[in-house]
């Protein structure tokens, strides 16, 4: 019992960090996905008065990906009777060109704003919709979710951060008697502070394999897999690889760092 | 004969302005067995924490075991200590280590195999009187058998220099007689030298010693 005390406020403080953390990596990639889908249904479209080749287009910006001509038979078809077909292909030569851009990522409302001038310095282009004003919409509500989930973990940091340094002082006491002891009969300073790192170590290892099977669990619910389908995105929850790597590297670092903190503040007492 | 401590011209302070002891002079052979005694607040206790590196000179030379401690190095100072075997009043037993592990400390201190340990560790519990507490923890213990685990733990590793603080100060007489008896093995038979701190010199001690008296911050030798 006692050491399962000995282990517990280290492991959740640990674990509310790794927590924090990997929520922020599922929001961050949430949002790019989100992006990315967004990206794939948004179009500028232009107006011109020549026909502009496709290399043309995709030479004005890096962010075009894709440029598509639009058809005018849609709308000559409504003067379809009562106008002459000979009239008609007239007026198609005299009508405008409208071509449908479609982008590599989502922009920000700075990078439209960019687009559309360049796209307008071109003299044959005499119009540019690029809907910014539900564009703006969306990727401010976008970078607010965002940022509401930063700040989210920024302060879960901070409280555990503080949590960490009441725990350091508690470990401190607790481990300086038996570490002057030992500088006593001359053990070095590694040999007194191996117990402090091999438990920092231990509660490290603890708070990952937890958090490692929170978010197995997490990744695989059926209830968390169809609020992302719901909003039609796809993503990675948890790669039982990669993500555990980091969560280990920054448990395992917050860990030592502590335990390094606390033997460089540690006081020989006689 | 050798010596195994040279003090010139020695003072020892915890702060700037307060010296405790103030340029003494003494050496102690090696193999000898020392009585420092001493007005409460004279500073026996400040001299024997200046033995081990626990406190730097503040001014002067102080030579042990051929380390000089006023510029000794973190590395030198453990390279001494063990080879120092001390003895607290208030014994500073690991609470959370049973007493076999306790007194097993130096030995993996000083790198022996943990089979030789455990080995040496069991001899000395039954020097000690105290094989039948094998693997207690020292609240377990009374103030006696903790001082007589703490006095295992300095003979341990076969030191060159036991230092005690006051061991037998709030003992009983059964671990006292013991504590005293351990102390002259450990100079006849091992030819270690000790240096013990206290207010009372044993009357039934079976050795030749030294006898050092502190007093106004001065040190002299009583005959």
């Amino acid at each position: 019992m006692k050491s399962i005390k000995n282990h517990l406020s280290l492991v959740i403080a640990l674990l509310s960090i790794l927590f924090s953390m990997q929520i922020f990596l599922i929001t961050d990639r949430s949002i790019d996905a989100y992006k990315k889908n967004l990206a794939d249904n948004y179009s500028v479209i232009v107006v011109s008065q020549k026909r502009l080749s496709n290399s043309d287009i995709m030479g004005i910006n890096k962010i075009i990906s894709n440029v598509e001509e639009l058809s005018p038979d849609t709308i000559i078809k409504r003067f379809n009777s009562d106008i002459q077909s000979v009239n008609l292909e007239l007026l198609k030569l005299t009508l405008p060109k409208f071509y449908k851009l479609n982008l590599a990522y989502y922009p920000s409302p700075k990078e439209l704003k960019k687009l559309t001038s360049n796209l307008l310095h071109n003299p044959s282009i005499s119009k540019v919709e690029d809907f910014s004003y539900s564009h703006d919409t969306t990727y401010k509500l976008l970078l607010l979710f965002k940022d509401v989930v930063s700040i989210f973990a920024v302060v879960v940091l901070v409280v555990t951060v503080l949590l960490i340094f009441k725990e350091l002082r508690i470990w401190q006491y607790k481990h300086n008697e038996r570490m002057s002891i030992m500088g006593l009969f001359g053990a070095a300073v590694w040999l007194r502070s191996a117990v402090l790192f091999r438990l920092a170590i231990v509660d490290a290892l603890i708070a990952s394999f937890l958090a490692f099977g929170i978010f197995m669990y997490i990744s695989s619910s059926e209830w968390i897999l169809q609020q992302f389908n719901t909003i039609g995105i796809e993503i990675v929850i948890f790669n039982p690889l990669e993500d555990f790597l980091i969560i280990i590297g920054v448990a395992i670092s917050i860990s030592t760092l502590l335990a390094s903190l606390i033997v460089l503040g540690h006081k020989e007492e006689v | 004969m050798d010596k195994v401590i040279i003090a010139k011209d020695l003072s020892l302070s915890y702060s700037y302005n307060e010296t405790i002891i103030n340029k003494v002079n003494f050496s102690i052979n090696s193999g000898s067995f020392v009585f420092i005694t001493g007005a409460s607040g004279s500073g026996k206790s400040t001299l024997l924490k200046s033995l081990f590196g626990a406190l730097k000179p503040k001014q002067g030379n102080l030579i042990v075991g051929g380390v000089e401690l006023s510029s000794a190095s973190r590395s030198k100072l453990n390279f001494l200590r063990r080879h120092i075997g001390i003895v607290f009043q208030d014994y500073k037993l690991v609470k959370e280590w049973s007493i076999d592990k306790n007194i097993m400390l130096p030995l993996l201190i000083n790198g022996y195999v943990k089979s030789v340990a455990h080995n040496q560790v069991d001899k000395l519990l039954k020097h000690v009187r105290l094989n039948h507490q094998a693997g207690k923890y020292p609240l377990e213990l009374s103030g006696g058998e903790q001082q007589r685990v703490a006095m295992a733990r300095a003979l341990a590793h076969n030191p060159i220099l036991i230092l005690a603080d006051e061991p037998t100060g709030n003992l009983d007489e059964y671990s006292s007689d013991l504590i005293w008896k351990l102390l002259e093995g450990a100079n006849e038979q091992l030819k270690t030298t000790v240096i013990v701190v206290t207010h009372n010199i044993p009357q039934t001690l079976n050795v030749d010693y030294k006898h050092l008296h502190i007093e106004y911050g001065s040190i002299h030798e009583v005959n």
